[in-house]
């Protein structure tokens, strides 16, 4: 597939929106819990929730221009029932709606009595938000799932990915903020941190490794039912500016996949992995910026390789 | 339940491209001159074998309205839907946003964004004149069918057991293309012959 950069930024800043959002509502449940000590975090979670919206609605923008007529997107949440697509607007919708409401209620800090126990407003609001955020994740990974001839991407690895590179670099975002505010909860994200992004990375090695060893189902022969050993094209002019020949193939060398391939397993795994250790035991909050922009560049070479790497099989034809 | 469909006879095809320019012209598909432009139909040439003893096919391909089409429930719109009167696979223009999930979701390659509508856009087995009164019965058919000189392209009722179409993929071999999804698409193939 050709990777479309408005996909690619869509995916990766909602990814990281989502994260982070996810990993302020855990360190509210630890604290809740008490089990660790969050201290006066509420600089922190202001700056992080504003942070969330900011990068949904990047996100959001950034789909628009994959759209030919951006004018009708709304009209994309009618087919919940049945495409993975419109399920992503509309949770999406939902979440930054739950995220905007959990900010009012943490900051009203409103409560209830159930019985004995008191339960938190913002904790729930924050738990349904959290678990739509997952579903996020979910539905866009499935949008790739569902294509099952493109086999590269029909397979759980790539559910467990957009969840684990997504959460990865929202714990990422968090460390960062833990230390400019100087929260007690750095530690405690930080391993999140860590774990996540060595997590996200074993489930991408796994998911190279399944695809390079892939065997494609489609073949020329299934493709035109012809029953060769041989079949050669050799009509030229429609591979010629085609959509078929733009929208399928990414144009690029093997090379160039093999450079992107390593530069972002070193951009989205392994640099932001020493950077938060470093910027761990400085307390540099400017090394976690560091780590942000440099697993941010990581992943968007992760999602072009993502698309790249998919054989859609028309691409037999040509 | 009705299932219209082209039958394409791989061994008369001589891919002349008639059938191209001719649904270019029903269809107002613009000109290739250079300009981005969408397809609906296309013919492809292959050789197989080797020397002495190969052979070209020509092969043409548009959308194969699949029984089971894969780009219908993938469309966050609704855009992209599937008669039930007749199998045909279309695209509502006004409710299509050009996301172009449904050219993804299509094996075949058979959905282009169109660069002018920025909307998705293939072959409808030409629904504007197949049911076009304005035209003489005769002329009722996809503009494909009609051009071919060599009567490759048949267009008729697969799903009924008595059509021309159904008895010339019975009695011929007729097959369906990347069978191994199991989207069933209703255009058919006759196999080429092994000449002696």
């Amino acid at each position: 597939m050709n990777p479309a950069f408005s996909v690619i930024f869509f995916t990766t800043l909602i990814g990281a929106g989502q994260g982070l959002f996810s990993a302020l509502y855990i360190g509210e449940v630890y604290a809740f819990f008490n089990i660790v000590d969050k201290g006066n975090s509420s600089q922190m979670i202001e700056t992080g929730l504003f942070l969330v919206v900011i990068l949904m609605t990047i996100g959001l923008f950034a789909s628009m221009f994959h759209l030919g007529r951006p004018e009708r997107a709304w009209q994309a949440m009618s087919q919940w029932r049945t495409s993975w697509l419109s399920r992503e607007i509309i949770i999406l919708m939902v979440f930054v709606v739950m995220v905007i409401l959990w900010g009012l209620a943490y900051f009203i800090k409103g409560s209830l009595l159930l019985s004995n126990l008191e339960v938190r407003f913002d904790l729930l609001i924050g738990l349904i938000a959290t678990i739509l955020a997952i579903f996020l994740y979910i539905c866009t990974a499935m949008i790739y799932v569902v294509i099952k001839f493109i086999q590269e991407w029909s397979t759980p690895l790539t559910v467990f990915n957009y969840v684990s590179l997504g959460l990865s670099s929202g714990f990422t975002q968090v460390v960062a903020l833990a230390s400019y505010f100087q929260s007690p909860l750095i530690d405690f994200y930080t391993i999140w941190a860590l774990t996540l992004i060595l997590v996200a990375m074993i489930m991408r090695l796994l998911s190279l490794y399944r695809n390079k060893h892939i065997k494609h189902k489609s073949t020329i022969k299934t493709a035109l039912g012809v029953q060769h050993m041989k079949v050669r094209h050799i009509s030229q002019e429609s591979a010629i500016s085609s959509y078929n020949a733009r929208e399928f193939f990414h144009h690029s060398s093997m090379g160039l996949m093999q450079l992107i391939k390593w530069f972002f397993l070193v951009f989205a795994f392994v640099m932001p992995f020493f950077l938060v250790i470093f910027g761990w035991s400085e307390g540099n909050p400017g090394i976690f910026v560091a780590a942000i922009l440099i697993q941010y560049i990581g992943l968007l070479a992760e999602r072009w390789h993502f698309f790249a790497q998919a054989n859609h099989p028309q691409n037999i034809y040509y | 339940m009705t299932q219209l469909a082209l039958v394409i006879d791989l061994n008369s095809c001589v891919g002349c491209s008639a059938c191209v320019t001719s649904c270019n012209e029903w269809n107002n598909l613009g000109s290739n001159n250079g300009v981005k432009r969408v397809l609906f139909n296309q013919v492809q040439t292959y050789e197989t074998g080797d020397f002495n003893d190969c052979k070209t096919l020509h092969f043409p391909k548009s959308c194969l309205h699949c029984e089971d089409p894969p780009c219908v429930p993938v469309c966050p719109t609704g855009a992209s839907y599937k008669r039930k009167e007749d199998g045909i696979v279309l695209v509502d223009y006004d409710k299509c946003i050009g996301c172009k999930y449904c050219s993804w979701a299509c094996p075949y390659g058979a959905r282009e964004l169109d660069p002018r509508e920025n909307v998705m856009k293939k072959c409808t087995l030409c629904v504007d004149r197949i049911y076009n009164k304005s035209l003489p019965k005769k002329q009722r058919k996809p503009a494909c069918v009609l051009v071919c000189p060599t009567n490759a392209r048949l267009f008729g009722d697969i799903n009924d057991p008595n059509s021309k179409v159904s008895s010339i993929i019975a009695n011929n071999n007729g097959y369906r293309l990347m069978s191994e999804w199991n989207t069933k698409p209703a255009n058919h193939y006759l196999p080429l012959l092994k000449k002696d």
